[in-house]
């Protein structure tokens, strides 16, 4: 029991120790083992009342989809939603554990969350892992102050920006907003501007795909719009079902007993148990 | 006598004496070029940029130039190797012209040629370091192709090279379509540098755009784009996290 004592790391935070081995293994020719990456467009743009966010729904595993309708839009608070891409586990993980925090300190305060306090845990979190927590952030919301939208990079830094893309996809999608972001768009024009960004993220880019999913905030509601658009869908389903030929012909019924039916009557003594 | 050049992992590579210069990395380089086709032919556009590394160290690059009656080249990439790919495409036409009999090359042909020249050079190790984009206009029949340094070739009705791939690429798939006027297709064509503009961090703002023709070649003067900075948000970022950035 004393041996726990002191195997227990003095502090808390990340321990290094394992990489060097990492690389002499890596050096040696061993293949780390892959992550399972949501190669990704997500974006995020503030328009007249507040914020929307939108996100592809592909999770690919190297060159394979492991997920085609995976959710890259979280939680954070009733009023903060956060895109992830990058590590899904680092995604999922990360804006868990905020959550988390975001709903103690909600009941601390009494109060309703603000963005930049999920900004900073964000950010100190990840900072505090130098990189190695793999995931990039689109954290939108309105709260008291306003609307707000920060994109949240592997490393810790932070922006503040109008409008905002990650992952992959996000020059496509980038290229987009750039075209034609403005000022002041109203709900539908923002929506609209979002699945544009995603849909050239799913179509120009190889690690993003599948539907459109959109979450828009505003004062005190958020929509969250699952499968907002379906632009990928099975083609070629015939819509009068499938007939297929003949099936082979029934040409004689008989049953054949194997073997005689047999009546028992109890008799003699019952079994030893 | 041979030499032994040293490369990033470690190991060394004997090479013959006669060609021990090879290219390993580019110096002087020029960005993305777009290209378009439209109705009359093909518009193409370019900065005039030359990127020394990080340093923008030459401001009057043009880097699209007139071939022939038929055909204008752009390039991208390396911009000792875009001049010495026009001395060959001169000593082509110059040959030609001796001929004296009225034929001409078309833009099929050089884009053939150069996909060629490209492939050779990368075949003995010696890449020609560019992107080249290859619009023409012969007998009423417009083309637009491209040649990357390891010699993929292709034809298309919208091309981009470099960083243009990925920020000018999705929008002309979007918005590009066929018989644009010239208006339009210029105003789609600034749209695109526009962009890059802001998202390439070696463009600067001096474009050319280039069109040609059944009639020929015309190269616009250089100008600039209008930019947009007034976003509320640029000017107070941190107007609600304060110590922030």
């Amino acid at each position: 029991m004393s041996q726990s004592a002191v195997d227990v790391p003095p502090k808390g935070g990340f321990s290094f120790d394992l990489c060097k081995r990492n690389d002499m293994l890596t050096q040696k020719g061993l293949k780390a083992p892959s992550f399972l990456k949501t190669g990704t467009t997500i974006v995020g743009l503030i328009f007249k009342d507040g914020v929307i966010l939108g996100a592809d729904t592909r999770a690919t595993e190297g060159p394979i989809v492991a997920d085609k309708n995976c959710e890259k839009i979280h939680y954070m608070a009733p009023n903060i939603y956060c895109c992830g891409a990058g590590t899904a586990a680092d995604t999922e993980a990360v804006t868990d554990m905020v959550s988390s925090q975001l709903r103690l300190h909600r009941y601390q305060t009494s109060r309703d969350s603000r963005i930049i306090t999920a900004l900073t845990l964000l950010k100190k979190h990840l900072f505090s892992y130098q990189g190695h927590v793999s995931a990039a952030l689109v954290l939108g919301g309105v709260d008291i102050t306003g609307p707000h939208l920060h994109t949240i990079y592997p490393h810790g830094s932070t922006d503040t920006l109008p409008f905002a893309t990650m992952g992959s996809g996000s020059l496509a999608a980038m290229s987009v907003f750039e075209a034609k972001y403005k000022e002041g768009l109203t709900r539908d024009e923002g929506i609209k501007l979002v699945a544009e960004a995603i849909c050239s993220g799913i179509f120009n880019d190889l690690g993003s795909g599948s539907n459109v999913d959109i979450c828009v905030i505003t004062k005190g509601n958020n929509e969250y719009l699952r499968n907002y658009m379906e632009p990928n869908p099975r083609t070629y389903v015939s819509s009068k079902g499938y007939s297929f030929t003949k099936k082979t012909e029934v040409l004689l019924t008989k049953i054949t007993p194997l073997l005689e039916r047999v009546e028992i009557t109890e008799v003699g003594e019952a079994m030893e148990e | 006598m041979t030499f032994t050049i040293p490369i990033e992992n470690g190991d060394a590579v004997k090479i013959a004496e006669a060609e021990s210069q090879r290219t390993l990395y580019p110096y002087v380089t020029g960005t993305s070029i777009v290209a378009i086709k439209y109705k009359d032919g093909v518009l193409m556009a370019s900065d005039m940029g030359g990127s020394y590394g990080s340093t923008l160290r030459y401001k009057n690059i043009e880097r699209m130039k007139a071939i022939g009656k038929h055909s204008l080249l752009g390039a991208s990439g390396e911009i000792s190797d875009f001049q010495e790919i026009l001395r060959y495409l001169d000593e082509l036409t110059l040959n030609d012209n001796m001929w004296d009999d009225g034929n001409s090359l078309g833009p099929k042909e050089i884009h053939n040629y150069l996909t060629r020249v490209m492939y050779n050079r990368r075949n003995k190790f010696n890449p020609l370091w560019n992107t080249l984009v290859l619009g023409g206009v012969k007998n009423g029949k417009s083309y637009l192709g491209m040649v990357s340094m390891i010699g993929v070739s292709f034809e298309d009705d919208h091309v981009a090279t470099g960083f243009g791939n990925h920020l000018a690429r999705p929008i002309l798939r979007d918005e590009w379509h066929a018989d644009l006027s010239f208006e339009d297709g210029v105003k789609l064509l600034e749209k695109c540098m526009r962009v890059l503009l802001y998202r390439d961090r070696s463009a600067i703002n001096k474009l050319q755009i280039a069109k040609i023709t059944e009639e020929g070649v015309t190269v616009s003067q250089p100008y600039s784009l209008k930019t947009f900075w007034e976003y509320s948000s640029f000017h107070n970022p941190t107007a609600s996290a304060e110590g922030s950035w």
